[in-house]
């Protein structure tokens, strides 16, 4: 390398180095909401409709409201891939912009933020994901879980199995397979205590991210062992391979249970016909016969807005629809945090208040235009998840349908299980941000 | 023009023998430091510091680390991301069984650790070399990785099988991620790397690295005059291993705040490493660092450009032009300089030095 060239390319590495410290983060003029997405890798399958979710909801209502209050909305995406560390580093990068509201997707990004939550104050929302315990608002007043914690859904899920043995577990044996990272573990304490509880014999078969699209040794294994159920704690290709791999098994799929995580059509969609009869938790409808998302439609899809929506088939998406979900749970806490404050412009501290007292009422999901698909929710103080209920829905080779009530989680049960989980989590940690709550 | 060497003359065996023996780049590693010390904290912000500068740095050990078993004792390993880990959790359990001793203490001594793991996985060295050792580092990344994710003592039982942060402070101030001060935990990293290197360029000009060098350019020669090959070996893995260690503990409780086993698993950390090591220059203390540097912040930049110029563009296709962008790059710099870059550094240093006359 001559002189001229190694002088060039110090001034190229200088100018870079000195204006990438001029790139600093600059507040927003709007409600900024970063989104940590994940549209590539192993996981995209699952991440990318629920991404397209929340930013075509946003779109929609800059779109057809002008924002919320009078103040447009900014979604601003990061791509983590999935992987916790990048979704810290999207947190760094975002979080100075004025940032309302964090929304991981991901129980491994939920559980790095929690700790930074109360210290930058912005508040995170979970969204039937994250650690069970920070239901707990006295002792995690920045995180939120609603609607329901996956400890709430572990219970609903045993108690939808028990209501189809006549409420009697003794002697079964139930499979539990789960993706080995924080998501899939977390509801493990909750399988333990209720197998105690209950009789029944739990099996577990943890898959690694590695392992995630090759699970023909776990599924031998459930052959050898034959449990009666088998439930499924995975998320983006692990599940569809799960299913495959059931489907190979000839495993009765009518006794096959996923969360709600492993319940889209992406899911079902490659094992074929195979999949006909697998079930899955969820805590929304899965039909799109309802105003929001014709208005999603009408002004996003098909409309003016911005959107990487290809077409209109996939708003029907399971995940999609969660998204959207998701965006009007923060749209409706934006919306009551101006209320409270007054303000236009809120702070993510406005926000946090805007999210306690959230209070979503057969009224006012009515008049969005959510009718049918959701029930009514209402966060509190003393509860950040609500508790709130949830169904089984059945896949029939075309189309998700709600197979069973609306099953409450067993709140007598998974409550003080949470606040001791949440006891046991701050106990050792000094300064640890809390509240108390009349 | 730039190097005056003329009149810069050592009249003692101890200036000759310095780690710096041209005076003008001592002053400039002094004017360096002092950036970096008094400077850069005020105009870098939080971003900057947490993201780009503080994992920079833990890097640069971790592959300064590595570079001391790979090019300077030429034993292979894919074990990194397994000995950061040990660092990482055995801080972990050190400082929530001792919560009152200070936590930088407890970062150094977890590195103790990585070297005892080090030098248990290092003994088949003596027997396998080359990509067969390569393989036998690579079950430990394995063991260590399994053992993270399954033994629920090591994350104290957790339900989230995650480590998670801790408010350690130091003199009176919060120091651990999240609670401290980004600037903070910047002047504490950059004064460990930089205390850790100053041995580490000690421990490679003495005895120890030059026994190494010596196994690594030809093991029989220098049993014959005189090395002995296993301690030495295992010294290196140890000695490795506690960078390493080090490392891994400083990335969890300055950088990260709290930890999977992803964040140690082989694409994530052994590879990387390695990469740093062979990108910046194998038996090269400045490698390490230029090594980790490219790793590191090139990506980060290359996201945040489309940013910066306020170019509309999905997140996504910014992350697979990334990919691309950082692949392209590697090879360019392996092709132009297959030594590493800090070959290219040596070389314009030797330019510079002459100039204006060319050789």
């Amino acid at each position: 390398m001559t002189l001229t060239k190694s002088a060039v390319l110090g001034v190229a590495v200088g100018a870079m180095l000195t204006t990438s410290f001029a790139l600093n983060a600059q507040a927003a003029d709007g409600h900024y909401i970063p989104l940590t997405t994940y549209r590539t890798g192993a996981f995209a399958g699952s991440g990318t409709p629920n991404a397209n979710g929340m930013h075509d909801f946003f779109t929609m209502l800059n779109q057809r409201d002008g924002g919320i209050g009078g103040v447009k909305i900014i979604v601003e995406e990061c791509e983590t891939g999935y992987k916790a560390q990048k979704g810290v580093e999207c947190y760094e990068a975002t979080k100075g912009k004025g940032a309302l509201v964090y929304n991981p997707y991901s129980t491994g990004i939920t559980l790095q933020l929690i700790p930074k939550a109360p210290i930058d104050k912005i508040p995170v929302l979970s969204m039937g994901y994250g650690l069970s315990a920070a239901a707990d608002g006295e002792k995690f007043p920045w995180i939120f879980n609603a609607p329901a914690t996956y400890w709430s859904q572990a219970s609903g899920v045993i108690k939808y199995i028990a209501s189809r043995n006549k409420g009697d577990l003794k002697g079964k044996k139930i499979g539990f397979t789960y993706l080995d990272v924080g998501y899939g573990r977390e509801p493990i304490p909750l399988f333990k205590a209720l197998a105690k509880k209950m009789g029944f014999e739990l099996m577990l078969l943890p898959v690694g991210v590695k392992e995630m699209q090759n699970q023909a040794s776990h599924w031998l294994q459930v052959r050898k062992e034959k449990p009666d159920y088998m439930i499924i704690w995975g998320w983006g290709a692990m599940t569809p391979t799960a299913i495959k791999e059931a489907a190979k098994i000839r495993f009765n799929m009518e006794n096959f249970i996923g969360v709600w995580w492993s319940g889209g059509q992406v899911d079902v969609r490659p094992a074929g016909k195979g999949a006909i009869g697998y079930h899955a938790m969820t805590f929304h409808g899965a039909s799109t016969d309802i105003p929001v998302f014709k208005d999603i439609i009408k002004h996003v899809v098909d409309g003016p807005g911005k959107t990487l929506t290809k077409k209109a088939e996939d708003v029907k998406e399971i995940y999609y629809m969660r998204g959207v979900f998701n965006a009007f749970v923060v749209a409706e806490a934006i919306a009551n945090a101006q209320k409270i404050t007054g303000k236009k412009n809120i702070t993510g501290a406005d926000m946090r208040k805007g999210l306690e007292t959230l209070n979503l009422t057969p009224a006012r999901i009515k008049e969005a235009g959510f009718e049918g698909f959701i029930d009514s929710l209402k966060i509190t103080c003393k509860d950040h998840a609500g508790a709130n209920k949830m169904f089984v829905q059945r896949w029939d080779g075309k189309d998700w349908k709600k197979v069973s009530d609306w099953i409450e989680p067993m709140k007598d049960l998974v409550r003080p299980m949470l606040e001791e989980a949440a006891a046991k989590y701050v106990a050792d940690k000094k300064d640890w941000v809390t509240q108390k709550c009349s | 023009m730039f190097y005056r060497e003329v009149g810069d003359l050592k009249t003692t065996y101890r200036s000759d023998q310095q780690v710096l023996t041209i005076t003008q780049e001592r002053y400039a590693i002094f004017a360096l430091l002092a950036f970096m010390y008094a400077v850069v904290p005020f105009i870098a912000d939080d971003f900057w510091l947490n993201t780009v500068i503080i994992p920079a740095l833990i890097f640069s050990l971790a592959a300064l680390g590595l570079n001391i078993l790979v090019g300077y004792a030429g034993l292979i390993s894919l074990g990194t991301g397994g000995f950061m880990g040990v660092g990482a959790y055995a801080c972990y359990k050190l400082t929530t069984i001792f919560p009152d001793v200070n936590i930088v203490f407890h970062i150094l001594a977890s590195g103790f650790f990585a070297a005892a793991v080090g030098v248990l996985f290092g003994l088949p060295s003596l027997r396998i070399k080359g990509f067969y050792l390569a393989v036998a580092t690579l079950a430990s990344q394995f063991f260590l990785e399994w053992a993270f994710g399954r033994i629920a003592w090591l994350y104290n039982y957790n339900d989230s099988g995650a480590i998670d942060a801790v408010n350690r402070s130091l003199g009176g101030f919060a120091l651990t991620e999240p609670y401290g001060d980004t600037k903070f935990q910047y002047l504490v990293t950059l004064t460990i790397v930089v205390f850790l290197t100053l041995i580490a360029i000690n421990i490679l000009r003495g005895r120890f690295g030059r026994s190494w060098m010596a196994i690594r350019d030809m093991d029989i020669a220098a049993e014959l005059i005189g090395i002995r090959l296993l301690p030495s070996k295992l010294l290196a893995f140890a000695i490795s291993s506690y960078y390493c260690g080090v490392a891994g503990a400083m990335l969890v409780f300055l950088s990260l705040g709290s930890a999977e086993v992803e964040s140690f698993d082989i694409l994530n950390a052994s590879f990387p490493v390695l990469f740093m090591v062979i990108i910046g220059g194998l038996g090269s203390i400045i490698g390490s660092f230029l090594g980790a540097g490219f790793i590191v912040v090139l990506p980060i930049i290359i996201s945040t450009v489309p940013r910066f110029f306020e170019i509309d563009i999905n997140s996504a296709t910014v992350e697979h032009f990334r990919f691309m962008i950082v692949g392209a790059l590697i090879i360019f710099f392996l092709i132009v300089e297959p030594a590493g870059l800090a070959r290219l550094w040596q070389i314009t240093r030797e330019k510079l030095r002459l100039w204006p006359f060319p050789n």
